[in-house]
């Protein structure tokens, strides 16, 4: 059986830094975000994603109006959030608005609704963390209802009741990929399936492998409640320079300061350059390194996770544009490619 | 000498598949139980914890001799502290607002300097509890478990008030894959927290024991 593989970049709207290491303005880092997205798919990326952020080094709380300025100026790439916090926002908003980025992109658009890492939505719109878990089952939920089209009929404690309600702008041509993230708790991958929603495995730490199970429950859960067979997305944190060296010198020293910056509030260690290296090596979860050593690495996690779709997260803040629109082209040209002979 | 304890891991999230993994490893019994049907955790546990038996919580933790608490901490308070009444109960819950939401009576613990564990021990008066397992990352707790005498073996404390109870997690811990360090009564257990000096930390006995005392927390 041939599988169809694709290939993604996602970005945080991670906020970039001139050669001096002066920051960009959130203005002009967005507008970069754009050139990035149109420079994507002329390098041959499939899906290009932009994850939901609130803050000084992720400047980019409304990724699908930039979606939008990248959807007018290409053909092909898909275009997709990476993920939407849906818990914080109300799905028949978020529903709108990717009908209407499948509208302006001609049938392009996807989601992939999570919480990512990102909490900052919850104080800033009201919400209380803890809630979260009640939040999300109810919405995704109705958003898996508002997918289907037609009219909707609605009742639940997060949002106002919906009778034989028509939602605009009706789907063009059916529902768009939508895709639920997990980062490791078996019990939102059965969700996912229940609620007929694709997986997307969010792997930012240890050995990707230990996935693979998480793979074959979702497949196994899909069954159990009689939904068809839906593809498996690996999304995880990279950077793609001419050699080894070169994107590790590029990409360690920012990822230790944006690790540093969200220890404490997410629970990591701050990283050594120890750890880094292991992270980094064949056994970890960045895909830190020259086309070959990435292309290599994604392979055989793709493989070993039944995944027939890679999102690379590339860039970090303090990264120039120019380092990302390299990492860009790398991936797009080379990486990919080589991705795809060694998956035969 | 094989221990014939049991254990009863109550939560199938991050963290109770990681630790219920670890000690079918290390040869415990375990069965697993969230606040629902056991049914609707066959197929985790048959694909992702192979070798645990899916229980209803109170079957579980009847059959138990170490039961630990795997479950979000704004969940604590669902759980009836008669089901756990007379139980070794390992606390393996963080306090983490910027995570988990601000809870009223852990803001209000850790304004007088309770530490979590001390208020879940308040409210399970019946149980034995030891702050245990808490302070390696999910992600984490499998891959750099070690067995007995490894030159790359790894810390993990504890804490409790029934030395008993602490013995019995202490065999726990060095049985998963760590060694134990008793850091003493429950208080103790303050710098296993979230913002503490090892949290989030995978080190060395002597790299534990120098980040503990360098912390000012441990002279209170």
């Amino acid at each position: 059986m041939t599988l169809t593989y694709t290939f993604g970049l996602d970005t945080f709207g991670d906020r970039e830094s001139r050669a001096d290491g002066t920051p960009l303005s959130h203005a002009q880092t967005i507008r970069n975000v754009v050139e990035e997205g149109v420079f994507a798919e002329q390098a041959g990326v499939d899906f290009f994603g932009i994850g939901e952020h609130h803050t000084d080094y992720f400047p980019m709380p409304a990724g699908d109006v930039a979606l939008a300025a990248i959807a007018a100026r290409t053909e092909k790439i898909r275009l997709g959030s990476a993920v939407t916090v849906l818990s914080s926002d109300d799905p028949v908003r978020v529903f709108q608005r990717y009908s209407t980025l499948d509208a302006v992109s001609g049938g392009r658009a996807e989601v992939i609704l999570g919480r990512g890492s990102s909490i900052e939505s919850f104080p800033l719109f009201g919400y209380d963390l803890a809630d979260y878990e009640e939040l999300f089952e109810e919405k995704a939920a109705l958003f898996a209802e508002l997918l289907k089209g037609g009219p909707v009929t609605w009742e639940g404690k997060t949002r106002a009741a919906l009778l034989s309600q028509d939602v605009v702008p009706h789907l063009e041509s059916g529902p768009f990929p939508a895709w639920i993230g997990v980062g490791g708790n078996p019990q939102s991958v059965i969700r996912a399936a229940r609620l007929g929603f694709s997986l997307a495995l969010a792997i930012i730490g240890g050995p990707p492998t230990r996935f693979a199970a998480y793979s074959e429950l979702f497949r196994r859960a899909l069954e159990k409640f009689g939904q068809p067979p839906r593809p498996v997305l690996v999304h995880s944190p990279g950077h793609v320079a001419a050699t080894d060296e070169q994107a590790k010198a590029e990409f360690w020293p920012a990822w230790r300061e944006v690790i540093a910056l969200v220890a404490e509030e997410r629970g990591f260690a701050i990283p050594t350059e120890a750890s880094f290296d292991t992270e980094a090596g064949p056994d970890g979860a960045l895909y830190v390194g020259s086309p070959e050593t990435v292309a290599s690495k994604i392979a055989a996690n793709v493989r070993a996770l039944g995944a027939t779709r890679f999102d690379l997260k590339y860039g970090l803040p303090g990264l120039t544009h120019d380092q990302l629109m390299t990492a860009i082209g790398l991936y797009g040209q080379q990486v990919v490619p080589r991705v795809r002979e060694l998956l035969g | 000498m094989q221990n014939e304890s049991r254990l009863a891991v109550l939560g199938a999230g991050h963290v109770g598949p990681v630790i219920a993994r670890l000690a079918i490893g290390a040869g415990y019994p375990v069965a697993i139980a969230t606040s629902g049907d056991p049914e609707d955790i066959a197929l985790i546990t048959e694909l992702v914890i192979p070798g645990a038996e899916p229980r209803w919580a109170s079957d579980a933790v009847a059959d138990a001799d170490i039961v630990v608490l795997a479950i979000p901490l704004h969940r604590f308070t669902d759980v009836d502290p008669a089901l756990l009444a007379g139980t070794v109960v390992v606390d393996a819950m963080n306090y983490w607002p910027a995570s988990d939401g601000v809870l009223t009576a852990f803001e209000n613990g850790a304004s007088d300097g309770s530490g979590s564990s001390e208020i879940v021990a308040g409210r399970l008066a019946g149980s034995a509890v030891v702050k245990a397992l808490n302070h390696i990352g999910y992600h984490e707790l499998e891959d750099r478990a070690r067995p007995a005498g490894a030159p790359d073996r790894r810390a993990s404390g504890l804490a409790g008030d029934d030395p008993a109870a602490v013995a019995a997690v202490a065999e726990l811990t060095d049985r998963i894959g760590y060694d134990p360090v008793r850091l003493g009564g429950l208080p103790a257990g303050r710098v296993l927290q979230p913002g503490g000096p090892v949290f989030g930390q995978v080190l060395t006995v002597p790299e534990f024991e120098r980040a503990v005392h360098q912390d000012a927390r441990s002279l209170s």
